[in-house]
């Protein structure tokens, strides 16, 4: 208890919360000597300004506590630092500053899995109140912060999410002792943390009932909250940045002997494609929501149609981060697919290069698809033509991954383990996602769906097929790595099976009530419209979910302590991380490994994908 | 070769089964507007395409689940088969063409549905949390839209605070409308019957009310009711009684506010409630539990100050703060005259 109130965690928090009210007290004192009111009374004691400026301040305080910029401050000084620093046995380097690349993926993973269940759970608050035409338990202004926050709130677990999935994996994969700035991996997991209170604090704030895409003027008008929001993604988003550059240095730089391109294992194509929009994207979405927060702070007329401003510039500069940002989060679940299948069928992945390219491909095409959004937007309506062309050419790429799976799982030798179930729930959900999409994309059907149940089902369907299942099979296939036991098999296939069933049933229903013409982010529904009773199974197959992923928790928790022991290669990969002992040491691979054929050569006989090097003299 | 004859009637079994299901549960509501029909034409090559796509991943997946399954303790591994660059190609090319094909058909059809008829019946529309406003060119605005059949009719469509957007799933088209610009949507309602428009753009916390009547009826019965309302309008501009009635009508009051005293619960009913006592639950320098009488000041301060005293029982920030500038001294008073006359 004591290691775990002295962590870091908690220390930042205690720092950021300190910062927080010095830099509110900061901005008070100046309003003081401008004359300004100081104070706004029956509101949030401190002002508009105030409040904004001490959640920045208190976000560095809390990433500066941790020691996680520590190392920077000390070489600008000229003072040396060792080059590896160690971690401390036990649990509780998970809860301080790690360079290795390990515990940081562990960090984040965990993180994702708490965002995404405090996103199901508003979910479900919502979700209930949804079950019956009329108003039950909840005010308008609260279900509309509930539903912003469940977006919000899942983008980011996502997003911590996919960068868990790299950082633990991508080094392993290629052979590399850590990722290339172990420094600014640490700092981009702990940028996250505050962020995530900066997000949560809307709640005390008043909510904000714009939605995730917080779209001005409505953002403008909105409560306190919203500037916390803006706040919380702008911090958030350095941590994808910064992660995405550093992935993407990691491996064009530190590869493993014989590891050409096309060599990688296919996960490592996904996360650059992935890298390259985070990296290059995230600004954007950071820039729109700063301007309607200076909009706010300064009066500064961007978005403001009586101050000459545009309300759809705005949109522009926010989907143009926010449609790529879909692909952040399916490519390097539809990577893990292909990672996983060849293992599970016993063949090699069906045409590897095109389904390398198919992901560059999407990444690619996906920044050029952003105003389909828009298609009822009132932008120059021309324009929705070259959109709509661009947005369906993703069905392309998308469809050869379809295909290479089909082919790969075509006549294999199939198991079926936890992880392979979620890999085919996940095929057939991101298929029902996927499929879902091009009438959206064409503009004629598009102006019935836009905005109505449909696209939730459909945005849905592409998310839990493109991450959620692809997430769950990659925590049971590489939960052995981590902790040395497995998790239990029997639980495992429960989780899948209610969750599943429940979830087509939730999505599909979604589509039902949309194309009758409900409409999305409703907090109530006109009971003449009979959709009550398709809302209450929704209700239903929602808490089912909820009751599937508690299992997966106490799965997940009992596991690391009482899991059968798997220290083997569990799997029978032909990776390189699963040929050396579980769990890993600090600098992962005592001998380095050369890479000698091709990473999915199942069915050849006595072939290999890596060969390791047989004293560890060759490393000094 | 056994295992592709099977997968390929099962594909096209399936795939048939799919498309007929789909559309023996009628996916869309009915269609009330002459675009709805060249919309509907393409949705269902949509849903045939989307039927087939369906069953050409899901058999050859389900099948080998089945089929190509592991036995007990075989440990042995699949063929060997890295790829097949005609089958790569194939199904890189035969998707584009056909993503390309459906793009070219939405275009078309996307020009279908913009077709401008230039005799058009123009209706101003204006949008505002939370409520439509009709405007007629004959000199009246109304709360419900009643549109003649078979004809076009242009909306010119603003709002006056955030973005709104205009959404009759009949007429299956929508429309975001925005502040200080003009956007339009064009219609040709075929089907007489009464339809609602829904704002379909997250507006603010009463966004799911924001919903107006939209009534198609012949030309003749929409004719009888364009008279009866410039009659009515030219009576009731007469006098602060009638002119508060109007005002409160374009302004959408009555979307929270209720005039027979039913509860929409999210603001107080209006009937008998001047000078009757309202317990406040807070506001600005106001006590919780401090009770006033709902007198002439009171109604006045309440519409161009929402917030100055909260009715215990409903929320603040619900109701807009803008009526203070958008409306006169004297329109604000001719609705506290209305207000006062609902005894």
């Amino acid at each position: 208890m004591k290691k775990f109130m002295t962590s870091a965690l908690i220390r930042g928090l205690l720092w950021q919360l300190i910062g927080w009210m010095a830099g509110a007290l900061f901005v008070t004192g100046i309003r003081v000597l401008m004359g300004l009111n100081p104070f706004v009374t029956g509101q949030y004691f401190f002002t508009e300004p105030a409040w904004v400026f001490g959640g920045l301040v208190g976000a560095v305080s809390y990433v500066v506590s941790t020691g996680a910029v520590t190392d920077w401050f000390k070489w600008a000084k000229g003072e040396e630092t060792p080059e590896h620093r160690e971690d401390p046995p036990g649990w509780d380097k998970y809860l301080n500053v790690s360079l290795d690349h390990k515990v940081i993926g562990v960090q984040y993973t965990v993180t994702a899995l708490f965002l995404l269940c405090v996103g199901g759970l508003f979910a479900m608050i919502f979700r209930t109140e949804l079950a019956h035409s009329g108003l039950q338990f909840l005010t308008l202004q609260e279900y509309n912060t509930f539903m912003s926050l469940h977006g919000i709130v899942m983008i980011i677990g996502i997003l911590i999410g996919v960068a868990g999935m790299m950082n633990y994996l991508a080094p392993l994969l290629v052979g590399a002792q850590d990722m290339a700035f172990p420094r600014l991996n640490a700092f981009s997991y702990w940028i996250a943390p505050p962020a995530v209170v900066l997000l949560l604090s809307t709640l005390v704030f008043g909510g904000f009932d714009t939605g995730w895409t917080g779209y001005p003027p409505l953002s403008e008008r909105a409560p306190l909250g919203m500037q916390m929001f803006f706040l919380g993604v702008a911090v958030a988003g350095w941590s994808s940045i910064l992660g995405g550059l550093n992935l993407i240095v990691t491996v064009l730089r530190m590869r493993t002997k014989g590891m050409t391109a096309f060599r990688m294992p296919i996960f490592i194509w996904a996360a650059i494609a992935t890298s390259l929009i985070s990296s290059t994207a995230t600004q954007l979405i950071g820039l729109s929501f700063q301007m309607v927060m200076f909009q706010r702070l300064f009066g500064m007329g961007f978005f403001d149609s009586d101050k000459g401003g545009n309300p759809i510039l705005f949109q522009h500069l926010f989907w143009f981060y926010s449609h790529p940002a879909v692909y952040v989060f399916v490519l390097p679940g539809l990577g893990i697919i292909s990672e996983l299948v060849p293992v599970f069928v016993r063949k090699p992945l069906f045409g590897y290069r095109f389904v390398a390219m198919s992901s560059l491909g999407i990444a690619l095409v996906g920044f050029l698809v952003w105003a389909h959004h828009m298609f009822v937007s009132g932008m120059n309506p021309y324009l929705r033509i070259p959109f709509m062309f661009s947005t369906l050419l993703v069905a392309v790429p998308t469809g050869v991954k379809f295909f290479s799976w089909l082919a790969t799982i075509w006549k294999g030798k199939i198991e079926l383990p936890t992880p392979m179930l979620f890999v085919v729930g996940g095929i057939v959900v991101f298929l029902l996602g996927g499929l879902s999409g091009p009438p959206n994309a064409t503009v004629a059907t598009d102006l019935h769906l836009q905005n109505t149940y449909w696209i939730v089902g459909h945005f849905h369907d592409t998310m839990f097929g493109g991450y959620i299942f692809p997430f769950f099979a990659s925590i049971y296939y590489w939960f052995p790595k981590v902790t040395g036991r497995r998790m239990n098999e029997t639980l495992g296939k429960i989780h899948f099976w209610i969750m599943t069933p429940s979830f087509l049933t939730l999505t599909l229903l979604m589509m039902r009530v949309g194309l009758l013409g409900m409409r999305r982010r409703v907090a109530d529904y006109d009971p003449a419209l009979g959709f009550d009773n398709y809302h209450l199974i929704m209700t239903i197959a929602g808490y089912l979910i909820g009751i599937a992923v508690l299992i997966f928790l106490y799965n997940l928790v009992v596991s690391i302590k009482n899991g059968e022991t798997a220290t083997g290669n569990v799997w029978n990969s032909r990776s390189p991380e699963w040929l050396i002992p579980s769990p890993l040491p600090a600098h992962n691979y005592e001998q380095p490994f050369e890479v000698v054929g091709e990473p999915y050569d199942y069915g050849v006989p006595g072939s290999a994908y890596v060969r390791f090097e047989d004293t560890k003299s060759a490393r000094d | 070769m056994r295992h592709y004859l099977i997968a390929g009637v099962l594909v096209i079994v399936l795939a048939v089964a799919t498309y007929a299901g789909l559309m023996a549960i009628h996916l869309m509501p009915v269609e009330a507007s002459a675009q709805s029909i060249p919309i509907d034409h393409l949705w269902n090559i949509e849903i045939a395409i989307i039927s087939f796509l369906f069953a050409l991943i899901i058999v050859p997946l389900v099948y080998s689940l089945f089929v190509f399954r592991r036995k007990k303790g075989d440990t042995s591994d699949g063929e060997h088969i890295e790829g097949n660059t005609t089958l790569e190609v194939t199904w890189t090319v035969i998707p584009l063409i056909t993503v390309l094909v459906l793009a070219y058909m939405g275009t078309y059809t996307l020009g279908e549905v913009l077709a401008v008829d230039p005799s058009a019946l123009v209706i101003n529309v204006t949008a505002r949390q939370w409520s439509w406003e009709f405007d007629y060119t004959e000199g009246f605005s109304s709360k419900e839209l009643h549109l003649p059949v078979n004809r076009q009719v242009v909306l010119d469509m603003q709002s006056t605070d955030v973005i709104h957007s205009f959404f009759v799933p009949q007429f299956r088209m929508k429309q975001d409308v925005l502040p200080g610009r003009i956007t339009t949507y064009r219609v040709t309602p075929i089907l007489i019957g009464t339809y609602e428009v829904e704002c379909a753009q997250l507006c603010g916390t009463s966004h799911s009310y924001m919903t107006a009547p939209v009534i198609v009826s012949s030309e003749a019965d929409y004719d009888a009711w364009i008279q009866k309302q410039v009659a009515a309008a030219a009576a009731a501009a007469q006098t602060p009684l009638g002119r508060g009635q109007q005002l409160v009508a374009e302004n959408g009051c009555t979307s929270c506010h209720s005039i027979d005293g039913s509860s929409t619960g999210i603001a107080p009913t209006w009937k008998g409630l001047y000078m009757s006592q309202v317990k406040l639950s807070g506001g600005t320098n106001v006590a919780p539990g401090t009770v006033v009488t709902a007198n002439e000041a009171y109604l006045t301060e309440s519409i161009v100050n929402p917030s100055a005293k909260i009715v215990d029982g409903f929320q603040d920030n619900v109701m807009p703060k803008t009526f203070g500038t958008a409306l006169t001294q004297s329109q604000i008073s001719d609705i506290v005259t209305y207000i006062e006359s609902l005894k």
